[in-house]
């Protein structure tokens, strides 16, 4: 699993990766995911072309003894950022930004994440809207020129980027939500566009079906996927689990962050998702960022995640 | 008629009598609810109209009650409580806003002879 252009079964590596405990780096050439290696050769050898970061789930504010100090590991999250080889040209944030939705919880996310140095991209999670107005704190400091609950898209470097919501208005029994609104400007922003077009989806619970008894995935995600269907390279990244996950469906690639706060079981692994608690030399292995890096002349995309520490 | 009402409503007194001695063995018009492992403990409670219900968060993670158009608690962390009282008799289905996936129901039945 050196070479980066081998074609190698991509199942293969990834079940290697899950065994190396490290993270994953691989790409997309025309919609088809192939591996690519593990993170020390990424490193070793920086990418050229368009980098993007993600990071997610910062529960700034969180104190149990998963982790007493989410402000450090954050910290340390955006250090190993700083030591990225290649610069990327923005980040997004998916999502749990803060636990309580307290002012000071986002402006110790916000004064910490800057310096990183770069343009932040948000979605809200279910954490960052717990104010009075159920959201109206995070809108005023994250919603400029968004719509809705905070949902908007953009262009990168011929990558086509949608920022979606799916923690408003969450039913009884039910699990992530879009709503019909924002799934109506969902279809209309990706009418008229090539479907040769790179599109990389962000939001903070999975759009995919992770697990249903823990509320991992999203009610209505089926009805978006539908509609990136026809698209030849489609790149949905989330948080809310705590832990790298990913499912390739057709053109559909789906990953999820670690955390920058505290790990949560894999599924069906404890009684609840709550935060798990592991040995405190094992906890920064558990955390971490993910680095994303689109090949223009290749055509393809590739996500590595970085635990804070091995 | 008479027969078959007096009949439910020694039926329903014997559910709620169960309930309530599950739920709050020390008074009838103050009732616990736990939660944790993002569960509601219990799940299913039949209180008479006047019961002051209280739910504790044990998670360590925060957790919401709401049931729309009746009530909805601030964010609760952990230990963090909420209290509502049930003046209303009916049927009222809660769940955590955060974790939808979390729910549970309060039965309220009219307090003497009111049905």
């Amino acid at each position: 699993m050196t070479e980066r252009d081998d074609g190698m079964n991509r199942r293969k590596v990834l079940e290697c990766m899950t065994w190396a405990g490290t993270g994953v780096l691989w790409t997309i050439t025309g919609g088809v995911p192939a591996s690519l290696g593990i993170i020390d050769e990424a490193v070793a050898s920086p990418a050229k072309g368009f980098t993007f970061l993600q990071i997610s789930d910062s529960h700034m504010g969180f104190d149990k003894p998963a982790n007493p100090n989410v402000k450090g590991t954050l910290e340390e999250a955006i250090a190993r950022v700083q030591t990225l080889p290649a610069k990327p040209s923005f980040m997004i944030h998916t999502g749990d930004i803060s636990h309580l939705s307290k002012p000071s919880e986002f402006d110790d996310a916000d004064q910490i994440i800057s310096r990183a140095g770069l343009n932040v991209r948000y979605v809200p999670g279910e954490h960052d809207l717990l104010d009075e107005d159920q959201g109206r704190l995070y809108l005023d400091r994250y919603g400029r020129g968004t719509k809705g609950a905070g949902w908007y898209s953009f262009d990168d470097s011929g990558v086509h980027f949608i920022g979606l919501v799916n923690v408003v208005n969450l039913k009884a029994g039910g699990l992530g939500n879009l709503g019909n609104e924002q799934l109506e400007w969902l279809e209309d922003d990706l009418k008229g566009r090539s479907a040769s077009q790179p599109i990389v989806v962000f939001a903070h619970i999975p759009l995919w079906t992770v697990y249903p008894e823990w509320g991992w995935g999203t009610e209505d995600g089926a009805r978006a996927l539908g509609y990136l269907k026809r698209f030849g390279s489609v790149t949905v990244l989330n948080g809310h689990i705590h832990q790298v996950m990913q499912k390739v469906e057709g053109n559909l690639t789906f990953h999820t962050a670690r955390s920058t706060a505290f790990p949560q079981p894999a599924p069906g692994a404890a009684p609840s998702p709550g935060p798990m608690k592991v040995p405190d030399d094992k906890l920064r292995s558990m955390l971490g960022i993910a680095c994303v890096t689109f090949k223009q002349n290749e055509q393809r995309l590739a996500i590595i995640d970085t635990p804070i520490q091995k | 008629m008479t027969m078959i009402k007096a009949l439910t409503r020694l039926l329903v007194a014997g559910v709620a009598a169960a309930y309530l001695h599950a739920a709050a063995p020390a008074s009838a018009e103050e009732v616990e609810v736990k939660i944790g492992n993002f569960t509601f403990g219990p799940q299913d409670l039949k209180v008479k109209a006047g019961t002051t219900v209280t739910w504790t968060n044990k998670d360590d993670i925060p957790h919401t009650v709401v049931s729309p158009n009746a009530f909805r608690s601030k964010v609760m962390d952990t230990d963090g409580k909420f209290t509502f009282t049930f003046t209303t008799p009916g049927t009222f289905k809660y769940f955590c806003s955060l974790h939808p996936h979390m729910t549970g129901i309060v039965i309220v039945e009219a307090q003497t002879g009111g049905m």
